[in-house]
């Protein structure tokens, strides 16, 4: 019998950032750290809210809301290379 | 007594915890019922739910807490919870529900048939069918035991109308019998806010197969446990049960096997034609989910078996009949199937004696009762 159990914390265990093929590339001289990509992102990586975005990219999944969403557009969605069978970027 | 007063009361004596239940045509009547327990003090929640979806998934959930679950529904109803049939058997959590098999839209009908939870057949349930209304009272705490002992959901099916809205003498078992039948319900792994769990969670590629090998394997297992726990009933209540009920199968060169209500029809029909010297026999299939197919094969192996069912499988061979005809693969039976009665289209006496007539000159593969094509 075999039961689908698990402790609290997968959110953290799980590092989604292994999902991304597109990776977010922030252009810091642009930004005017007005919090949008940081109230926006799903994953709430992008750093503390009012400072310059600082990514866990341990999370980021790459989907590109923040450089949707971004007023002045100083965020920028890049090709992501990854070598096959090796974890994490 | 009203056979859904009687599943809602042995319901309560079974001390379910949580009750969700929507109202549906013909399992209504239950839940009708086991509203009037609860406001009487019959067990201690009864969750106002707005569709089937949300009665299944809170019982899921309070499962999953700990507490001992029942709801009934039908048809479409059925059909609204089947996403969450297979999480709940994914989790394995016992919740127990009462199904007054029904057909299926379109076109809109309520009557009796058992498409409904045969299409749920791959859901991970297990699926008791139920031949008269003490029988379905008898199962439902029977499925109580059975689905906590396997931490497996189960069904009780019971035909709709016949067996939902019938009023007839049932020999209630004692309150105090059932509860010393019962032990309480103990989840291996309760849901608790101070000590966290997440149940039924992401499983990669290299775990899921695993998890679902373990259902089957337990589904399969669990053969035993009905058996077993059919058996203390009758040592308990009077009234045994197994997986297969056979009637004058042993000397038998012909038997119809079926499952739900129209059995008792068969019964007299075989029982007419023995009193006139002709081997007949009928069995009744009251383990469906699990399929007993080496029950089947040791009783009916090398005979002409008739499957008749109440549902059909569009594009291919009904459902019943296909896994009868493995289960007796290789034993030299000729398996045949008549299959129709839905909607709640009705069998006279006389439809079942054409079928054992028929039965004679070899296989048969026909609709039951049909308009078009005549027997």
């Amino acid at each position: 019998m075999k039961f689908a159990v698990s402790k609290p914390g997968t959110t953290v265990a799980i590092k989604t950032g292994e999902w991304r093929s597109q990776k977010p590339a922030v252009d810091l001289a642009k930004c005017i750290k007005c919090a949008t990509c940081q109230n926006y992102c799903p994953e709430g990586c992008m750093g503390t809210p009012g400072q310059a975005p600082d990514i866990d990219f341990d999370y980021c999944k790459g989907c590109g809301l923040c450089a949707q969403e971004c007023p002045v557009k100083c965020i920028r969605m890049e090709q992501e290379i990854k070598l096959v069978g090796k974890k994490k970027a | 007594m009203n056979y859904s007063a009687a599943i809602a009361e042995v319901a309560s004596y079974c001390k379910v915890d949580v009750v969700a239940s929507y109202p549906i045509t013909p399992s209504t009547p239950i839940t009708h019922e086991l509203n009037k327990l609860y406001v009487n003090g019959g067990f201690p929640k009864f969750i106002t739910v707005e569709a089937e979806f949300s009665a299944i998934s809170s019982l899921l959930g309070a499962s999953a807490a700990g507490a001992r679950t029942f709801s009934a529904t039908c048809g479409q109803g059925l059909m609204l919870m089947h996403e969450a049939l297979f999480s709940t058997s994914g989790m394995r959590l016992p919740v127990v529900m009462a199904v007054a098999n029904r057909a299926i839209s379109s076109p809109l009908n309520i009557w009796a048939d058992e498409q409904d939870a045969m299409c749920q057949r791959d859901s991970g349930w297990i699926q008791l069918y139920c031949k008269n209304g003490q029988e379905a009272v008898d199962t439902t705490i029977q499925a109580f035991k059975i689905a906590e002992k396997m931490m497996i959901p189960a069904m009780v099916c019971l035909d709709g109308f016949y067996l939902t809205h019938s009023v007839g003498q049932i020999d209630l078992p004692d309150k105090d019998k059932v509860a010393a039948f019962l032990p309480p319900y103990k989840n291996p792994f309760v849901l608790d806010p101070q000590n966290p769990l997440t149940v039924g969670a992401y499983a990669v590629p290299a775990d899921y197969q695993d998890f679902r090998e373990d259902l089957c394997a337990d589904l399969e297992s669990s053969a035993k446990t009905i058996e077993e726990v059919g058996k203390e009933f009758g040592k308990v209540f009077g009234r045994e049960y197994g997986l297969v009920e056979y009637h004058n199968c042993k000397d038998a060169d012909r038997v119809i096997i079926t499952l739900g209500s129209v059995y008792n029809t068969i019964e007299m029909v075989a029982d007419a034609l023995r009193a006139k010297g002709e081997k007949v026999g009928v069995a009744h299939l009251r383990s469906f989910r699990p399929f007993p197919a080496s029950d089947l094969r040791a009783n009916l192996g090398g005979k002409h078996v008739l499957v008749v069912e109440r549902d059909v499988s569009p594009g291919a061979v009904p459902p019943v009949y296909a896994e009868v005809s493995e289960a007796l693969g290789g034993t030299g039976s000729t398996v045949s199937v008549a299959a129709g009665l839905l909607g709640g289209r009705e069998a006279k006496r006389q439809a079942f004696e054409a079928l054992f007539e028929r039965m004679k000159q070899g296989k048969v593969k026909a609709w039951l009762c049909s308009k078009e094509k005549k027997l």
